[in-house]
Parts: C-alpha cells; structure tokens; sequence
C-alpha cells in the first residue's frame, strides 16, 4: 500500500533513454560536465516526463501529449536559416543559434563592444562552473533533461559598468524535424544595463522540439530588460526555461509573447539575491486552433524589501488552451516584501479553455501581497458601444483585444521592443478577422 | 459593538494555550478492539443493527481502502499515521438507546453542561429569552454513537426527520440508500473511503418538499476516548422547495497523542431547495509545543442537484492541530448557487490546509467563495480552491476573495487557488492578499487608548467581519469570541 505506484515507462521516455546511451560520449563537456549529465538524466528518468500529477505542471501532461521523441540534434548543420525575420524593422544584434548549434558566421555583433560572446560549446569543454548553478535546485524534469542532453547556445557577458544600447537577440532557429537541447547563459555585471531578445522560430508543419534552458545572473544595480518571442512552427513543441538571480537594486523586466508551436511552455524563475530589487514579469499569449501554450512563472523573494509585478494576459481562440500558473514566494526573512500579480483571460470562443493557478506562499508577516484572476469573455456592453459606433464586429473585437493585450506588453517599458511586438498581436488579429471574414 | 467589548473580556481572562474544552469525560466506554480488519468493520454494522446492504457497501468500501494510499499533495506535515493503533468505535456504555433525556448517563449531561451545549429545550428557550422561534434542535455525537437528539416530536410534525444517520439507516432504508454515497462516493478519497467502511454515526436530515424547517438543527461532536478514531457521517437531503439551517459544533480532551477525525458529509439540495450549513471547528489543537491535537480531515461536499438550489457553506476552524478539508459545491442544476465563507485561524503549531471547490455544470451558475485566514504563532495557513466551468456551464460566475493576516514572523500563509474555465461565457474573478496588520490601524487604536491585545481583536474582527455576518446568531458570538482565543499569546 504504501509502495510508489508503479509506472510504465512511456515510448518517449524509452526513445530519450536510448538518445543519451548513445549520445553520452559525443556529447560536448570536459570531464564534470558529463558527469553532471549522468546525474542529470538520472535525476530525469527517476521523474519520467511531467504528468498530471507533477503538480508544477498539472495542466501540461508531457506523458500525454510527447508522443514521440524526434531525432536529436548533434552539432551544427550546414543549413543556412531561410525563415522569415519575426522582428521586421526592430535593430539589434543577432546571435543565431540554429538547431541547438551557436552559429557565429550567422550573426551579427556590430553595435555590442566590451560584451563578450562565446559559444556555450567552448565553456562547457571548460567546465565552467556557472554552467547548472541556476537551475540546481529547481528539480524540473523538463530541465533535467536538458542538462543531459545540452548542447550549445551562447554564453553573453556583459562586464561591470558596462551599458549597451543596441538590443542582443538570441535567435533560436529549428530547421528540420530535430530534438534541440539548447543552454545559455547570461551575465550581466553589477551597474551593467542590457536589453535582451530571445526568438524561437521554425518551419511550419514540422514536428520538432524545441527545449531551451537559459541561466542568466544580474548584478547589484543592474538594469536588464528581456523580452522573449515564442513563434515556433504549428506543429512544434517549445519548452522554454530561463532561471535568473537578480542583485541588489536590480531592475529586471522580462516579458513573454507566446503565439507559435503546437504544445508549449515558457518557465521563469527569478530569485532575488539583493535587498530593494525590483522585477516587473509580463506575459501575453495568443491562441487558436488546438494549440496548448503554459505560462509558468516562479518568483522567489528571498531577502528583504523586493517588489515585483506580474501581469499576464492571454487571448484563446478555437479550441485552444492557455495555461499560467504563476508563484510567488516571500522567505521568513523576506520582510517588506511588495508583490502583485495579475492574471486575466479572454476566451474568444466557445470551445477554448483557460486555466490558472496564481499562488501565493508566505513565510513572513511585513509583507504586501495580492493576486488577482479572471477569465472570460469579451464585454457584450463594450462591444455594443463599438458596433453602434459603426465599427464592423471584427473591427471592434480586434480594437478591444489589442487593448486588452497591450496592457501587458507595454509593461516592459521599452518602447521600441514593445511596439515590435504589438505589431505581431496586430498581424495575429488581422489574420483571424480574415478568417472570420 | 458589545461582541467585540466580550471578546477582549475573553481574552484579557485566558492565560496562554488554555483549552477549555480539554477536559475528559469519565463514562464508561464500549469499544472495538483496536485495529482495522473485515471483522472490526463486521462488528461495527453488527453494533449498530445493520441490514446487510449496509454491511456490504462498509465491506466494499474497506477493500477498496486497501487499494488505496495516502494523498500527500496538501500542505501539512505530520509523522504517519498508524491506522492499526486505532480504536475505530468506542460508544458510552449507558446508551444503548436513549428514549428520553431522563435516560441519558448524568455524566454525559454534565459534560454537555460544560460544553454549553443547549441540549435541554428549557435552557434553549431560558438562553433566548422571548425568541420562540430561534430555537434549536439538537443531535449530539460522542465518540461514536448519537447520544441524544431533542426536539423530534416538533420536527416530526412538520415531516422533518433529524436523527442519528444509524436510525436513519434502520428507519429510512429507502432514502438512505438513494443518497449515501451519492454525493462522496465511497471510492472519493482515501480518508471518505476509510470513513464509508468504519463510520459509526452522525446525523440524518431529511426535510420533505417544501417545507422550511422550523428551526436550525445543530450537531454537536465530542471525542472522548483515548486511541479513538471518530469517523462521522452526515447526510442531509432537502427536497423540493425545502429549507434547512444545519449548525456543527465539535471538540475534544487535550490529550498528548493525535487522535483522528475522518468525517464525511453530504448535502443534496433539490429544485428551489436551500441548505445552509455552519460549522465551529473547535478540536483540541494541541499544546504550545505542537503537542497532541486532533487531525481533522475532512470531505465535505453539497450537491445542487435541483434547478434553482443553493448550498451555502459558512465555517469557522480555530482548532484542530491539523486540518484539511474542503467543504464543496457540485452546482448541477441550471441557475444553482454555491457559498463558501470561511474564517481559519491557525497559532501555535496548528496547520490548515483548507478552501473550497466550486464546480459549476449547470446554465447561469453563481458561485461567491470568501475566505478569510489568520496565521500566528508557527502555524502554516493554506488556501486551496477550486472553481471551474464545464463545457456547458454557460453564464457561469464566481467571484473568490481571499485575504490573509499574519500575525508574528514565524507563521506562512499561503494561497493556491485554480481556476478552470471551458466556457467563454464563463466569468470568474478572483484576487487575494496577504498582509500584516498594518501599523496606521493599529496605531489609530492605540492612541484612542485600546491596549495591543484589545485593537488587535478589534481589527481582526473587523477582518473577518464579512464571515461572521453569514453565521446565525448564536454561533455568530460564540465564533466570535473562539477566534480571540485562538489569537490568545499571539501579539507582543
């Protein structure tokens, strides 16, 4: 009775065994690194693919939904990246990482001197210790996994005192149906100030997977803005970490636009390691169809007086399913902490669900928190104004859900970025009023 | 506010961790051996005259607890429990049977007494002097076995059935079995299917269509027994157009060892049927070590099977070292209604892990979840919900607040809630908050020359104001001044 149920290993689960028998000696990494691995995938397969009950992931049943487990991606292809630029007209400078591979004759880094780019390959046969320190602790299957099976990706380093205007964009390009296991790792100095971009794209129809963990540290008073892009292939699976300690004094602001891949999921996890830091966590989600996107979110309030704001928003259409599940933590010391988060809903069809968890766990009593949570649909009055001011109903319906997410993307307060990505809810609406058209 | 002015009277009286319930009963007892085996189940439904179905349902239901494991997904933390050192019916040896309060073991009443439990209609009508129609009937449980249930010849007359569910399943067959289980089935959950093998009482409430109870119905539950377990079941049908009020109250001795409390209670409401159903937590919650102190975990769920109907949930938990529970709506019928208004006050080293489910399946559903949880001391309190629409939950809605108050730096408060929703029509909100008692109120008070302690229960009464006001009277105060007790060494 009181044996562990028994489960059966799944066929994704036996194909990943068979992936990193094989793959275990080719994979890159000085001698601590691949034992790392072992005690990775130990550490995986003791979990097996999160399900129903990992409760952290209660509304993404892997074992359910990664049916198979595509080949993996082992070291740079000789592909050239065809896709489409998703950020038309936003400057940056752009890191390619193609198939889980850092491709440096891809990108460009005009406009960043005194930051340091390196391909996460050359830290890992260094045995870098920062590799893993992030997420140790974090007990995530998904991300286990990836500390497996992790293969490239960028290292950024953005020295003390150094302050870059021109965007960095990490751009992930999946070509072909692969398994892609990407690490990389961010270090932003103390008093340094940097705006990151994450993308993730790939070809339509394609069934691979995506699983990208990024480990990023800001320094005291450090400024960091991120912004990240999912706008994987339709028939994608995107997992997507990014585990950050933030210092003291630190503003870090971070948003999340999901609107691609079949299956995904973005987790964030911030720690703060610096009394008066403040973090502002934004999200927006776009749905339609059957796709299945999971905002998860973990925000880990250590030490004394940190702030931080969380607005999610999502839009779900068809017969698609959003999913935020979002944490904070406030430590026994954790005295004058301020957290809020907000989470809203707007199911535009029938047929679409959403699903949230926002979760408070508070261990100490000087403290200001709220969340909130509402689901719904669009306002029948609000509508009716618009109509009887001769707006057409898709005019109207997009008008309002452009306000309704443009709350959460303007939270991040960079301007041009945030407009970059305003334009990609304006293209989804536009193409679902043709649809409805 | 006179409340108020009786609270701080109250507390400024206690000396810290003083229960005042904590006192044993000596009464005879009548026990199972100790343990958990087909025989024991054998030999409860034996001691209660049982017809054979009965017996079979408890046999099903123990083997399907053999199958089963421990849920461990909530937030409390306790060594384990060892379900063959129990004693699972214990009965007072005078009762075989009472007709008449003049039979009942004196002992029994004295303990009644000093509980302030109005089991005599002429303390009832003495305590509310001129309020004919505020009386209360009253059904009391010890350990085991429904010791007493008063007022039946009135109920009777208006077609009410309150008694002991172990008459009821002797009396009533037919109705038992259309609704046991119906709303908890036996295989719900670990703890509801141990309780549907071993349960050894609790109440029947069964009010006929349209008939609006004449009075609320009260039970009262008291563990005595030393080892024992007390696995409680409630059912309480309201037909058609049928009201009822229903109050619980429960204590027990302060012993050094866990004692275990599984109940299981089920409400059914039928078309324009209204149920409300209150409950004072009050077991023994252990000493100031986190010594003793009952586990209360408990399923509780309504169903608002009928169009139209309404289940409202009002609960005040104080004590208890450890409880869990869940009090639920399953809002069926199209334009039902579900309530949830809880007050759960945690010091000490007590643990709540408690919160509500609202399932809405029916059209034009409403649901209205408030939640208010104090934490002091080292204690952890947790509020876990549930709301979602179903496909076909159209116009569904739910509103859900939930505030927390910590009192100390040692106590956690946590929130979890889950909010499903299928239905676009569908409209939930929810917001929480977590803060201390902010210094301006607190300093306000003072400074019209409240003491700590007195602007304390003020303000914490002022907190959970929202949920007092959904209580009926009399417990309204007796809840009122159990919260400033609980709080009692918290402040300063």
């Amino acid at each position: 009775m009181n044996a562990e149920p028994r489960i059966l290993r799944t066929q994704a689960e036996e194909t990943l065994a068979l992936e990193f028998a094989a793959a275990r000696t080719q994979l890159p990494g000085s001698p601590a690194i691949a034992a790392a691995r072992e005690n990775a995938f130990a550490a995986f397969q003791k979990q097996g693919l999160p399900h129903r009950r990992t409760e952290a992931w209660r509304y993404t049943d892997l074992r359910a939904l990664l049916r198979t487990v595509p080949p993996l991606a082992i070291g740079p292809t000789a592909e050239t990246s065809t896709l489409a630029d998703p950020l038309p007209g936003l400057d940056r400078a752009r890191l390619v990482v193609v198939d889980g591979s850092f491709r440096p004759e891809l990108s460009d880094l005009a406009g960043i001197d005194g930051v340091t780019i390196r391909p996460l390959v050359d830290l890992l046969q260094e045995g870098d210790a920062r590799i893993g320190l992030q997420v140790a602790s974090l007990n995530d299957a998904m991300v286990s996994l990836n500390s497996a099976l992790m293969l490239g990706g960028v290292a950024i380093e953005v020295p003390a005192g150094v302050r870059i205007e021109r965007a960095i964009e990490i751009a992930h390009v999946t070509t072909s149906a692969v398994a892609s296991h990407v690490r990389n790792l961010v270090t932003v100095g103390d008093d340094a100030s940097v705006r990151i971009l994450e993308t993730h794209v790939g070809p339509a129809g394609s069934a691979y997977q995506a699983n990208i963990v990024t480990e990023a540290t800001a320094g005291h008073r450090a400024k960091v803005v991120w912004a990240k892009l999912q706008s994987e292939g339709d028939a994608s699976v995107h997992l997507g970490t990014l585990a950050v300690t933030i210092g003291t004094e630190t503003a870090f602001d971070h948003l999340t636009l999901m609107i691609g891949a079949a299956i995904s999921r973005s987790q964030t996890f911030v720690t703060y390691s610096g009394e008066n830091a403040r973090a502002g966590l934004f999200g927006a989600t776009m749905l339609r169809g059957k796709q299945h996107a999971d905002i998860a979110l973990s925000v880990d309030h250590a030490v004394p007086n940190g702030a931080s704001r969380e607005l999610f928003k999502a839009v779900m259409d068809g017969r698609s399913e959003g999913v935020f599940q979002g944490r904070i933590i406030v430590r026994p010391d954790a005295q004058k902490t301020d957290g809020r988060m907000m989470t809203q809903g707007l199911l535009l069809s029938e047929d679409a669900s959403f699903f949230v968890k926002p979760e408070l766990e508070i261990f100490a009593d000087d403290v200001q928190c709220a969340h909130g949570a509402t689901s719904g649909e669009i306002d029948e009055d609000i509508l009716f104004y618009l109509l009887s001011r001769g707006l057409p109903r898709a005019e109207a319906e997009t008008l309002l859900v452009t306000a309704f997410l443009a709350e959460a993307i303007e939270g991040l307060g960079d301007e041009a970025i945030g407009e970059a990505f305003e334009q990609i809810s304006r293209n989804w609406l536009a193409a679902r009023g043709q649809e409805a058209a | 506010m006179p409340a108020i002015q009786e609270t701080v009277d109250q507390v400024s009286q206690i000396d810290v961790d003083q229960y005042k319930y904590g006192f044993v009963t000596d009464i005879e007892s009548d026990r199972a051996p100790k343990g958990l085996s087909e025989d024991i189940v054998r030999f409860i439904s034996a001691k209660k005259n049982e017809p054979d179905w009965m017996l079979e349902w408890r046999l099903d239901a123990y083997r399907r607890w053999l199958t089963m494991t421990e849920p461990t997904w909530s937030r409390v933390h306790y060594p384990k429990i060892d379900f063959e050192d129990l004693y699972y019916y214990s009965a007072p040896k005078s009762t075989p049977g009472p007709k008449s309060l003049d039979e009942v073991d004196p002992e029994l009443l004295a303990m009644y007494e000093k509980l302030g439990i109005p089991l005599r209609e002429r303390e009832i009508l003495a305590g509310v002097e001129g309020a004919s129609d505020r009386r209360v009937a009253v059904d009391a449980v010890f350990d085991s076995v429904s010791v007493v249930t008063t007022f039946k010849e009135e109920l009777k007359k208006a077609g009410v059935i309150f008694c002991a569910i172990s008459e009821a399943i002797r009396e009533y067959p037919e109705i038992v079995k259309k609704y046991l289980g119906s709303v908890v089935p036996v295989t719900d959950n670990f703890y509801a299917t141990l309780n549907s093998a071993v349960f050894s009482d609790g109440s029947f409430v069964y009010i006929p269509e349209g008939v609006r109870c004449p009075m609320e119905l009260s039970t009262y539950f008291r563990i005595n027994e030393r080892n024992t377990g007390q696995f409680e079941r409630t059912l309480i049908i309201a037909e058609k157009g049928a009201y009822v009020s229903y109050l619980e109250g429960c204590t027990a001795p302060m012993r050094d060892e866990n004692q275990l409390h599984a109940a299981v209670v089920e409400l059914v409401a039928l078309e324009d049927a209204e149920i409300k159903y209150s409950t004072v937590q009050n077991w023994y919650p252990g000493d100031k070590d986190g010594k003793g102190g009952i586990y209360n975990f408990v399923t509780k769920r309504g169903d608002c099977r009928g169009d139209r109907s309404k289940i409202s949930w009002t609960q005040v938990e104080t004590g208890s070292a450890i409880t869990w529970k869940y009090p639920s709506c399953i809002l069926r019928g199209d334009d039902s209604q579900g309530e949830f208004y809880s007050i759960a006050v945690s010091n000490g080293y007590q643990q709540v892990d408690s919160g509500t489910k609202m399932i809405h399946l029916g059209k034009n559903t409403k649901s209205r979840i408030i939640s208010k949880g104090i934490a002091a001391g080292r204690s952890d309190n947790t509020y876990r919900g549930l709301v979602s629409a179903h496909r076909k939950a159209s116009g569904a809605r739910n509103f859900t607040n939930c505030d927390s108050l910590l009192i100390g730096d040692k106590c956690g408060a946590h929130t979890v809630p889950y909010i499903e929703s299928k239905n676009a029509s569908a409209v939930f909100e929810h917001e929480a908050t977590t803060s201390k008692i902010a210094d301006d109120q607190l300093f306000y008070c003072l400074q019209r020359g409240l003491s700590s302690e007195e602007a304390v229960a003020l303000i914490v009464n002022g907190f959970v104001k929202d949920v007092i006001q959904q209580l009926p009277m009399e417990f309204a105060v007796e809840a009122q001044k159990l919260i400033s007790i609980s709080l009692e060494g918290s402040v300063g």
